[in-house]
């Protein structure tokens, strides 16, 4: 296919808006830049010259890394600004914040904010791209990306009811609802599982199944991605402990017999050890988790190249 | 001698069972049965041929902002803004800076009426001291220095023993208390309903049961002490059932819906817009259609907008750090009318009761009615005359509204307080 036509989106904000055919854009350009990662001259001259800003409100290693690793393999210069270090805490709106850094001659925004709508919000009055790291509770559309194509390469590119189970705190999850929509456009079975309180019926709206019960959750899966689960203000009232949560919904050597042998083990990082997955079983054969890692360097340098490109061939000089 | 004389509209006067063309007639500020010819030659005529004439509107819930945030609304434009939505009496919300929780509050308010507005603002009082539901406020003091009803303005006492006591303390004075019915614990850092769309978006959602479970508590203290609880803006299917059942029990409350509730839903905050952010929330199609039917059977008592005016700077920014509120004065009649009137759900003179006689019932006010002898508070208006929502077109200092940009039909030509004649469409 070619991908460049298909990609006609000067932002990426989310996953739910997106068209199968915008997903088979990403990863084949994905596929290609993947290609260079283990070359020795790894870097390519796609965006050379471009100014590529990181605005990260939210803590992160993985995903701000990345996106740095994958706009310097572009060969465009990559700035990153946290939100502490920003004037946001003097007061400035993320309005005057964006315009702002527009009018700094940036080519790109990569924002991640703890306000879901935050990324929707400035693609409307900027005219460079915005690429959503993870607005709020609401999409965290690169890591949903990197999720599937790590799917597409051990399952095989059709996914079409593949069995797929997000296990943890759903409800509080970008990670988990980015994924919902590129499974569910994949054709995938798509199984929530957790506590009633982290994981409402409500959500079989969106075309999936709503379990409680971890092995019924996990034994017929072909993956499963594991959420990081926290006890923390937005949380604390809606399960008692994390020695509970564990004992109930965590995966341990004790109940890995659940799962089926060839079954992957994901997560998007970090991982609570012992919480939500047992050290034996992150690093175990079973585990894709550092391979997501480095998918994830190839989507965010395909999805910077084809919004860029868009941008290149739909503007006046 | 001020003399006016309305001719040839279609007078619907619900309290009086009136709708037919005829005219209304006005001296020196009351309403009169007929005048004489040589009274005919000396007043002021308004042409109302081809328009509805009824009584002034009466809006029980309105934020006016001041003293305190005049840059959001001040009760001079406020007053403007209802009188060019046909509402000649609004209850102001006591949740102004300071809080109306005090004599010299309230006195500075009752000063800031008689100097600035144009139409009958009839301030409230606090229940509690500093809108906290810790401590009373001075409700017999506050009723003397003039509010006509008691209310937290946009708080709820969470305590039920402050609430027992405070709702016993108004009704000795004869004082409806206006609660904002939440649960704070169950919305604490909610923006909106809580649902298939709160899920959606990623957003935290309010429970109905937050809504329901307040309504609850005020039917079940009113039932037990007999004070007349009036419960605002009510947006839950279920809090309708409750009333409802209560009703039948004759329970002393009153309640009163929104013409957001009534023709909106949470799907309109699919773009994040914070136009639409409100509390309570916009919340289901069931819920929609439960209020509309407790408009319909009784259940709800009147029409209140909720007004709740915000500038552009506030409103422009991440849904969840965007204040609540959405600006209503002017846009109500036109969406009541669309929803409730154009879709043949109720007649005209329903509608009509619904924003005059029986508000004024809720607090026994003298007003919402054509009565002779009664104030000349008159509404004329165009019900398929179309006006675009804009910038421009409101008069409120706020543009907050969920129909910005959009063209409503149904339009007032003409609002008279007093008498006197403090809206005119001509003159805009």
């Amino acid at each position: 296919m070619n991908a460049e036509a298909q990609w006609n989106r000067k932002d990426l904000v989310g996953i739910e808006d997106l068209s199968r055919e915008e997903l088979e854009a990403i990863y084949t350009k994905a596929e290609e830049f993947k290609a260079t990662l283990h070359r020795k001259q790894k870097k390519l001259p796609s965006l050379r010259g471009y100014t590529v800003i990181n605005l990260f409100m939210e803590p992160s290693t993985r995903t701000k890394l990345a996106f740095e690793v994958a706009a310097t393999r572009l060969s465009a210069d990559a700035i990153t600004i946290s939100g502490d270090a920003s004037s946001l805490v003097k007061g400035e709106s993320l309005r005057d914040t964006a315009l702002n850094i527009q009018a700094l001659n940036a080519d790109i925004i990569i924002m991640r904010h703890s306000a879901a709508g935050s990324a929707r919000y400035l693609s409307r009055f900027i005219d460079i791209p915005v690429i959503n790291a993870g607005d709020g509770a609401h999409e965290h559309p690169t890591q949903a990306l990197l999720d599937t194509f790590t799917l597409r390469e051990k399952l095989g590119k059709d996914l079409t009811g593949k069995k797929i189970t997000i296990l943890g705190d759903i409800l509080f999850s970008r990670v988990a609802r980015s994924n919902i929509w590129a499974l569910r456009k994949l054709g995938a079975e798509v199984t929530l599982a957790g506590p009633r309180t982290l994981v409402p019926d409500t959500f079989e709206h969106f075309g999936v199944k709503v379990i409680h019960d971890l092995q019924k959750a996990v034994t017929d899966a072909d993956a499963v991605m594991l959420l990081r689960i926290q006890h923390e203000r937005q949380s604390s009232t809606h399960f008692p402990s994390l020695g509970e949560y564990t004992s109930m919904f965590g995966l341990h050597e004790k109940n890995a017999h659940w799962l089926k042998p060839e079954a992957l083990i994901m997560h998007p990082g970090p991982i609570n050890r012992g919480v939500e997955l047992d050290s034996v079983l992150a690093d175990s054969k079973r585990s894709v988790i550092l391979e997501q890692v480095t998918n994830g360097i190839a989507v965010r340098m395909a999805v910077l190249y084809l919004c860029a490109h868009y941008v290149a061939n739909h503007r006046p000089a | 001698m001020s003399i006016v004389w309305i001719k040839n509209g279609r007078v619907i006067d619900p309290a009086n069972k009136r709708d037919a063309v005829g005219d209304v007639y006005a001296i020196d500020g009351k309403l009169v049965d007929s005048l004489s010819a040589e009274q005919k030659k000396q007043a002021d005529v308004f042409d109302a041929d081809g328009l509805v004439v009824c009584p002034g509107f009466v809006d029980l819930h309105c934020h006016l902002r001041e003293p305190g945030d005049r840059h959001k609304e001040t009760i001079a434009s406020g007053s403007r803004a209802a009188a060019k939505g046909g509402f000649t009496t609004v209850v102001a919300m006591s949740n102004t800076k300071p809080p109306a929780d005090n004599v010299g509050a309230i006195r500075q308010i009752v000063d800031l009426i008689h100097r600035d507005s144009v139409i009958n603002v009839l301030p409230t009082g606090c229940l509690t001291k500093d809108r906290e539901g810790q401590m009373l406020a001075p409700i017999g003091s506050l009723k003397n220095a003039g509010a006509v009803a008691i209310s937290d303005g946009g708080h709820c006492v969470q305590n039920n023993e402050i609430m027992r006591r405070g709702v016993e303390y108004a009704a000795m004075f004869g004082l409806v208390v206006l609660d904002h019915c939440e649960d704070a614990a169950q919305t604490d850092g909610c923006v909106m309903n809580e649902g298939v769309w709160s899920l959606r978006l990623g957003l935290r959602g309010m429970p109905r049961a937050a809504e329901d479970i307040m309504v609850s508590r005020n039917v079940i203290l009113s039932a037990h002490y007999g004070a007349h609880i009036h419960l605002q803006h009510i947006s839950s299917a279920y809090s309708v059932d409750i009333i409802r059942r209560a009703k039948d029990r004759d329970v002393k409350v009153t309640a009163e819906a929104t013409p957001h509730h009534i023709s909106l839903t949470e799907a309109a905050l699919r773009d994040y817009n914070t136009n639409f952010k409100v509390v309570p929330p916009l919340r289901t199609e069931e819920d929609r259609q439960a209020i509309i039917e407790g408009l319909l059977d009784g259940t709800i008592d009147c029409i209140a907008t909720a007004h709740a005016p915000h500038t552009e700077i506030e409103k422009d920014k991440e849904f969840d750090y965007a204040p609540f509120g959405m600006n209503g004065l002017e846009t109500a009649l036109s969406v009541c009318l669309d929803t409730l009137v154009r879709s043949k759900l109720m007649d005209l003179s329903s509608l009509i009761e619904l924003l005059t006689v029986k508000p004024a019932n809720v607090l026994s006010l003298d007003r919402g009615t054509l009565n002779p002898g009664a104030p000349a508070d008159i509404t004329i208006f165009d019900p398929e005359e179309s006006w675009r929502v804009s910038e421009k077109s409101l008069i409120s200092l706020s543009h907050n509204s969920p129909w910005l940009g959009l063209t409503l039909r149904g339009c007032v030509r003409a609002t008279y307080h007093a008498g006197q004649r403090v809206y005119d469409s001509a003159d805009q």
